[in-house]
């Protein structure tokens, strides 16, 4: 039998305030335990929640970004379960009344085509607490840093189709909030959490199938996984004639496996009901304006400016323009650089190579947009060609120097150019194969030809050590040996 | 001294007649002799008292004294009070010491008041006759010489004895749904709740949040207009506490009473009041047309609601703020808990008292998948019916009237066994409440030789209207410095 598989994301996005969203406590990540927790944060008896209007305005930057309603009333609720990590007893959250309501973000498929996700709302809450299972010998520690570390819940509709639609959407929303600056992207500190809804039915069929909901994935490649492994699971169960239950599964990434959280049985009755501390929160045009103000260029926009302004083709526009840093150090290298293609090549080969290599971000990279550009420069002016021109970028990488000229100049990377020179070389090469000569000439096929072509070459870089411009030695070789 | 009211203490101070050292020493004595009888105090604050008066002899030396300064209060133990315990009557918090200040309790340090105690009170505010308290009940000053022990009322019970009892001038209270007004008419006081969001509910430990509201207990009008002038105003730690300008309540004190248009609700004159309460209040109304008032009936026609709806609306905001006691952080935490169930389970059924446990229990029914439509919701339909009817009251009157309470104060035991009864106890006062609109509970009379109380209600913020209107009755009434035998 042939599925469909649909599904729908509930992304967490930590926000990037300087202080929670109900208190003035820091939101910075990996202080000493229970240091960034004050009284309200620990729920001292008696405290209250203050909102922060940070935290509002980059809930409106978000929904400007992704095309949706602002509400102009949103409500905080209390959603109530018991958990260490859980000071209040209760999570201060939104249901009924969302700061953003319905909006798409458009995402690029690998076959070139474009796809709208719909965005059904996302809501602000406060993050919880940690509890920390291990080195407590039959304890529990809990870690209230993070508790009221301000969220949005962006939650999809089941628009996607497979993994790699739904990882394509992480990437954009991912993009997107970085580029806006609300969040800092990190997701190895948690800064995005992704919740995978996944559901299968008959190829064709209207009908949804039931879901599962595979919490708390935190890399595109553990979602990716994560994905690939819930369908399998799920197609197993029903091509086996069994039935899916609705329940919220945790995926090991590092086994591939993933186990039963808990059933719809078992789920908490939350019993939402409106926060009597927090009064509702209205959100006025000029507040929306000032967001809008402040909002960057976006991702899709960004995208359509370097196809505009440097002539790049429409996936080089995109791999470019979704992630904001990455995009400013092509955009330095390209002012140094001018070769707006030569630059791309470069990023998305060695420069993304090696930094995925290293594990590095581009902030990290050793390297600066500009040297960058400055190498670009080199390779444009045939002073290096592209093999001399890797050993320039190793040079840059490793700090051997801080300039390209200067690394050209000490590892002897300078190419010839010079054609009275080249020619000579040329000529000498060819009076030494003779037979190799002829072959070339007597042949009619222009493909084979060209083949050929190359055979002469090898002997060629070897007499000018390397050093020979190999395009001007086609050039050359062409001309010599008659078209 | 201890029959002196705030206004005139402050007076002796100012003129040097007395030291605020001699002052917080004399009450101080008078609690340890007195209070075994009343059990008004749950914890006496001796030391940090006659430090803080030693200081406010120096801040008067320095010329720098409010109408505060040096004089002895005591805070209901729901009040956070930095370094010294706050135990809201419960097991819960019995060694729970917070390390910050309620903002009502920093607004009467800055202004140099000499805090004596914390005073008992109903487990987490939760009762109508200050018997729920972990710390035992509170006897009421009245009917002791006849050798009978009365309830004082409550939530604010301790407050209310304490300051009839002549331990302290004047206390602080908090009002969810009469706690301050019950217990003020039921020991012969004069207390005053405020408009919703007129107080900082900061550090003040919650009950039901969008009831809760910090108020004022003291013999007089005056006194509690003193009393106001320090507690009110807006909160940045308070995002419901409301910015709004705070006028001096004293000056308005003595402006005549000619033309004030007051309201008796029908549905507050009902069955439920015995003919003696009513004879008194009706007296009280008459003392108020002599003074120049005019009378009017008017009709709260949903009031018969609103026990009905409080008792969802209350207990299912209760059931979500009582959760952080939980074991975890601080307060009571159960004896080797065997794993984290059986930690929150026995914690909290240890920890909390029997009216607490009712009211969880309450809540969160309510609030369940399945009836929070029902009731949750229900109850908030007719809160704003309420409003409303409050609202139209006040487009033909400036102040309502009624008892306070269907009876003098009850014997204790009584009633604890019986919680509908006891809920009935606020039938007159919790209205307000829903509506969030201020109410005074007013000295006006005595049945049996028990006090009986005025009810004053106001339109939204017009505390200054029921401060003068209590206060002018007190010019021509001599209830309010009746003093228990």
């Amino acid at each position: 039998m042939q599925w469909d598989i649909v599904i729908g994301l509930e992304i967490h996005v930590q926000l990037a305030t300087q202080t929670k969203i109900f208190s003035g406590s820091s939101t910075a990540y990996g202080a000493e335990p229970n240091t960034q927790a004050n009284a309200v944060d620990l729920a001292m008896p008696g405290t209250l929640p203050v909102p922060n209007e940070q935290a509002f305005r980059y809930a409106v930057m978000f929904g400007l970004a992704v095309n949706a309603e602002i509400e102009r009333r949103s409500v905080f609720e209390r959603k109530n379960y018991f958990y260490p990590d859980l000071p209040k007893g209760y999570q201060t959250t939104q249901l009924e009344h969302p700061i953003v309501g319905p909006g798409h973000v458009d995402i690029d498929l690998a076959n070139g085509e474009s796809k709208r996700v719909r965005i059904h709302h996302a809501h602000l809450e406060e993050d919880a607490g940690k509890s920390l299972h291990e080195d407590f010998h039959g304890m529990t520690g809990v870690d209230l840093n993070r508790a009221g570390t301000p969220l949005i819940e962006v939650v999809t509709e089941p628009d996607m189709n497979n993994a790699e639609e739904a990882v394509a959407f992480a990437k954009k929303l991912h993009s997107l909030v970085t580029s806006l600056g609300i969040c800092d992207g990190d997701m190895s500190q948690g800064s995005m959490r992704f919740d995978v809804n996944i559901s299968l039915k008959p190829k064709g069929s209207d009908t949804l199938g039931t879901r599962t909901e595979t919490k708390n994935l935190n890399s595109f490649r553990f979602m990716e996984q994560a994905i690939a492994h819930e369908v399998e699971r799920q197609m197993d169960i029903l091509e086996d004639g069994g039935v899916i239950v609705q329940e919220t599964r945790l995926y090991n990434g590092d086994r591939d496996e993933s186990r039963s959280m808990r059933t719809k049985e078992e789920a908490n009755d939350y019993r939402y009901f409106p926060c009597p501390d927090l009064l509702p929160v209205e959100i006025d045009d000029a507040f929306i304006e000032h967001a809008r103000s402040r909002l960057p260029e976006l991702p899709d926009a960004r995208k359509a400016r370097f196809k505009e302004q440097y002539g790049l083709n429409d996936y080089d526009a995109g791999l470019l323009s979704g992630d904001a840093k990455l995009s400013a150090f092509f955009e330095e290298a390209v002012s140094h650089g001018k070769d707006a293609k030569l630059t791309a090549n470069w990023i998305q080969g060695e420069f993304s190579a090696r930094l995925n290599a290293e594990e590095k971000t581009v902030a990290e990279s050793p390297i600066t947009g500009a040297q960058l550009g400055d190498l670009i420069v080199r390779i444009a002016d045939n002073t290096v060609s592209s093999s001399g021109a890797k050993k320039v970028f190793e040079g840059l990488w490793s700090g051997e120097s801080d300039s390209v000229d200067a690394i050209i100049d000490a590892q002897g990377l300078k190419q010839v150019s010079d054609t009275g020179e080249l020619e000579k070389m040329v000529d000498e090469v060819l009076a030494g194969m003779p037979d190799q000569v002829a072959q070339y000439q007597s042949e009619d096929d222009p493909k084979k030809r060209k083949k050929m072509l190359g055979g002469f070459m090898g002997p060629l870089m070897k007499a000018s050590k390397g050093q020979g411009n190999p395009k001007l030695f086609n050039e050359i070789l062409v001309k010599k040996l008659g078209g | 001294m201890h029959n002196k009211s705030v206004a005139e203490l402050s007076r002796e101070l100012e003129s040097g007649k007395v030291t605020s050292v001699e002052l917080a020493q004399q009450f101080l004595d008078r609690i340890k002799q007195q209070d075994g009888q009343f059990n008004s105090f749950v914890s006496l604050t001796e030391d940090q008292a006659l430090a803080d008066a030693k200081a406010a002899d120096e801040q008067r030396a320095a010329g720098n004294a409010t109408p505060w300064t040096g004089i002895p209060f005591a805070h209901k133990d729901i009040f956070c009070t930095s370094g010294v315990r706050t135990t809201c009557g419960s097991r819960m918090l019995e060694n729970f010491v917070p390390p910050y200040n309620a903002t009502v309790t920093e607004n009467f340090r800055k202004a140099g008041a000499v805090c004596l105690g914390k005073t008992n009170m109903d487990e987490f505010a939760m009762g109508s006759s200050n018997e729920s308290s972990h710390f035992g009940p509170v006897t009421n000053p009245w009917g002791l010489s006849k050798g009978e022990k009365r309830v004082p009322g409550g939530s604010s019970g301790g407050s209310a004895a304490a300051v009839a009892a002549r331990l302290v001038p004047a206390a602080t209270a908090t009002d969810t749904g009469g706690s301050i007004r019950q217990p003020a008419a039921l020991c012969g006081i004069t207390g005053l709740k405020p408009t919703y969001g007129r107080v900082s509910r900061y550090g003040m430990i919650a009950f039901a949040s969008s009831l809760d509201q910090g108020g004022t207990m003291a013999r007089t009008a005056e006194d509690n207009a003193l009393m106001l002038n320090v507690m009110a105003g807006f909160d940045p730690k308070d995002s419901t506490s409301v910015d709004r300008a705070v006028p001096d309540y004293t000056a308005t004190l003595n402006e005549p009473l000619r033309g004030l248009r007051i309201g008796l609700p029908k549905e507050y004159f009902s069955d439920q009041l015995s003919p003696a309460m009513e004879e008194q209040v009706r007296a009280a109304v008459k003392e108020y047309e002599k003074l120049g008032a005019t009378v009017k009936e008017v009709s709260l026609p949903n009031a018969k609601l609103a026990i009905a709806a409080y008792y969802v609306i209350a207990p299912a905001e209760a059931s979500a703020n009582l959760s952080r006691f939980d074991g975890v952080r601080y307060g009571y935490r159960c004896e080797d808990p065997k794993d984290l169930m059986d930690l929150y389970t026995r914690t909290r059924a240890e920890g909390f008292g029997t009216e607490v446990k009712r009211r969880i229990l309450v809540g969160t029914y309510a609030l369940s998948a399945g009836y929070f439509d029902a009731y949750y919701l229900k109850a908030q339909k007719v809160r704003r019916l309420i409003q409303q009817d409050f609202i139209n009251a006040f487009k033909e009157v400036d102040v309502l009237m009624s008892p306070t309470t269907p009876s003098p104060a009850f014997a204790l035991g009584e009633k604890t066994n019986d919680p509908v009864t006891m809920y009935l106890e606020d039938i007159f006062t919790i209205a307000v409440n829903l509506a969030g609109v201020p109410a005074m509970s007013v000295p006006a009379g005595f049945v049996d030789g028990l006090p009986v109380g005025l009810q004053i209600i106001g339109n939204y913020f017009d505390e200054a209207r029921l401060l003068n209107a209590g206060h002018q009755f007190q010019q021509v009434t001599d209830w309010h410095q009746r003093e228990p035998q």
